[in-house]
């Protein structure tokens, strides 16, 4: 696809690949917890094959989507961090969830919304890498007394619980915000969806451009 | 084992039970008089040489229990305590470990595998090895450290009550090669009334705190013993003086659970919600083909802050 010149490249190829990957590893490990979490899904852990193979499988997935996220937190945690601006978007979140763009939130390249899901995402992550290695009964599990391993299965599940419905979340705000999908494939956004979602963002990139034809 | 038996099976919920029709049959129990045994472990060779079990030779570190732990092929041990009282009096206490069949099973409650751990009308609780998946829950479930899970098949075992010798009329292994009798089978009234006799006359013989253990915490249990210090079971290698399901692993399965099923149908029910009511948040000019500035509208329905949908509603 050309690029036409609306067109502002938001997430790079590799930052695209990284979040795909996760995706797709995210997704067969989530499942195959939900199938022990609700045993009244235990079919979902069929996406891995027999309910053995998706034991064996899933920590691998887990740790699979644990280093994606460490390449994640390197390239997005400047993006992340808190700015006083974002009280503007918590002051008007019911204008926000109502699709209502009447007014400049200063959004910069995440809104605060987003960012509370990034450090929540980050959080949970570590909580599962390290309970999931206490429980990780083929390899670490035999090194810890019962009482760890039960409050590290109970860990797993409350991190794991929250980060599914932190995801669904992230799916829907994605599907609900179009142009959302398109620029995590391509990785290119319109300059009207730039200005509407991430007013202060794509401010910073008009001076840059300004500065840059100056030059 | 006929199907008919399961009567609770793991990961199954209460809307969707075991079959429940053999209301008849007759509960069993392992009675083990701690007072009798001589520790000769002819009991663990039974369990091995029926359940065709031979664990690696291990060595000696300086106690009488042989081999050190329970494993995936030791599903009994003698655990052998040398113990002084506050009258500097020696006990040689030895017990005989290896699961209690609890009425109520932590191992079943925290399986999320479904029909991977059953529990028959008998009392019995069996793993069904085929479908066990090896995710140890079971290791945290159990309120008495007992299933240990195999290194070579990543599967959970422990003592099945013999459940193949039961279905055929046979006593287990253990108590069928007890040489002292210290280990009696029956149905689980008459263990207890066998367990009365037996504590009136440890009464009788001076160990005034002598009685049977039953935990009523796990429900009671289809391995019980008769104890000189019923009064403290602690010191027969650590035999829990109360135990019951973690409260850990029941906050897990009876709170987390259904707390997290509400939030999940809660949330999709939102977002549903949410988007039926505001519809997608759309960005105007977003596809234009030619890719004007949106600065610069061309007509004011163009603008770039359109009236929002619901503001309009």
């Amino acid at each position: 696809m050309a690029k036409r010149n609306d067109q502002i490249l938001r997430t790079k190829f590799t930052e695209r690949l990284c979040h795909w990957m996760i995706v797709f590893c995210f997704f067969l490990a989530a499942t195959s917890g939900i199938s022990w979490f609700f045993p009244t899904f235990s079919w979902l852990s069929g996406f891995l094959g027999t309910p053995q193979m998706a034991r064996a499988l899933h920590p691998f997935l887990g740790i699979a989507v644990f280093v994606g996220l460490c390449y994640m937190f390197v390239k997005f945690v400047k993006y992340n961090l808190p700015a006083w601006t974002d009280l503007i978007w918590f002051k008007n979140v019911d204008k926000v969830l109502l699709g209502d763009h009447s007014q400049k939130l200063r959004i910069g390249k995440y809104n605060a919304g987003q960012k509370i899901l990034f450090w929540a995402i980050m959080g949970s992550i570590v909580v599962l890498l390290v309970s999931g290695l206490i429980m990780w009964r083929a390899y670490f599990a035999e090194y810890f007394p019962i009482w760890a391993l039960r409050w590290a299965i109970l860990a797993h599940s409350v991190a794991g619980i929250g980060l599914i419905l932190l995801i669904l979340g992230h799916i829907y705000l994605a599907i609900w915000v179009r142009g959302s999908i398109t620029g995590m494939v391509t990785g290119y956004v319109s300059r009207n969806w730039a200005r509407q979602h991430h007013d202060r963002w794509a401010e910073e990139l008009d001076a840059k451009a300004r500065k840059g034809e100056k030059a | 084992m006929n199907s008919q038996n399961v009567i609770r099976r793991s990961a199954t919920s209460s809307l969707t039970p075991a079959p429940q029709i053999r209301d008849a049959q007759m509960e069993v129990a392992k009675l083990i008089d701690v007072s009798i045994c001589i520790g000769c472990k002819a009991c663990q060779v039974a369990c091995n040489e029926w359940n065709d079990l031979r664990g690696d030779v291990q060595e000696n570190v300086g106690v009488y229990d042989n081999p050190r732990d329970l494993s995936p092929d030791s599903w009994t041990l003698m655990r052998f305590t040398e113990h002084v009282d506050e009258n500097d009096k020696f006990e040689w206490l030895i017990r005989k470990d290896g699961c209690m069949h609890c009425e109520d099973p932590g191992c079943l409650k925290a399986c999320p595998v479904p029909g991977a751990i059953v529990q028959y009308a008998n009392g019995v609780v069996d793993f069904q090895s085929d479908l066990c998946v090896g995710c140890g829950y079971c290791v945290a479930g159990c309120p008495f450290d007992v299933p240990r899970i195999s290194k070579q098949d990543h599967k959970a075992y422990k003592c099945t009550l013999c459940s193949d010798r039961l279905a055929v009329g046979q006593a287990p292994a253990c108590a069928k090669t007890c040489p002292t009798g210290a280990i009696a089978f029956g149905s689980k009234a008459e263990m207890q009334d066998l367990a009365a006799t037996r504590v009136a006359e440890l009464n009788e013989r001076g160990y005034e705190n002598a009685g049977l253990y039953d935990p009523a915490g796990v429900g009671g249990t289809h391995v019980m013993y008769v104890l000189q210090h019923a009064d403290d079971p602690e010191r027969y290698a650590g035999l829990p003086k109360d135990p019951k399901i973690s409260p850990i692993v029941e906050g897990w399965k009876d709170l987390l659970k259904p707390a997290a099923a509400v939030a999940g149908a809660l949330a999709v029910g939102a977002m549903a919600a949410h988007f039926i009511g505001v519809g997608p948040n759309s960005t105007d000019d977003d596809d234009h083909p030619e890719g004007h500035d949106a600065k610069t509208p061309e007509t004011p329905a163009d603008n770039v802050h359109p009236i929002p949908r619901h503001a309009a509603e």
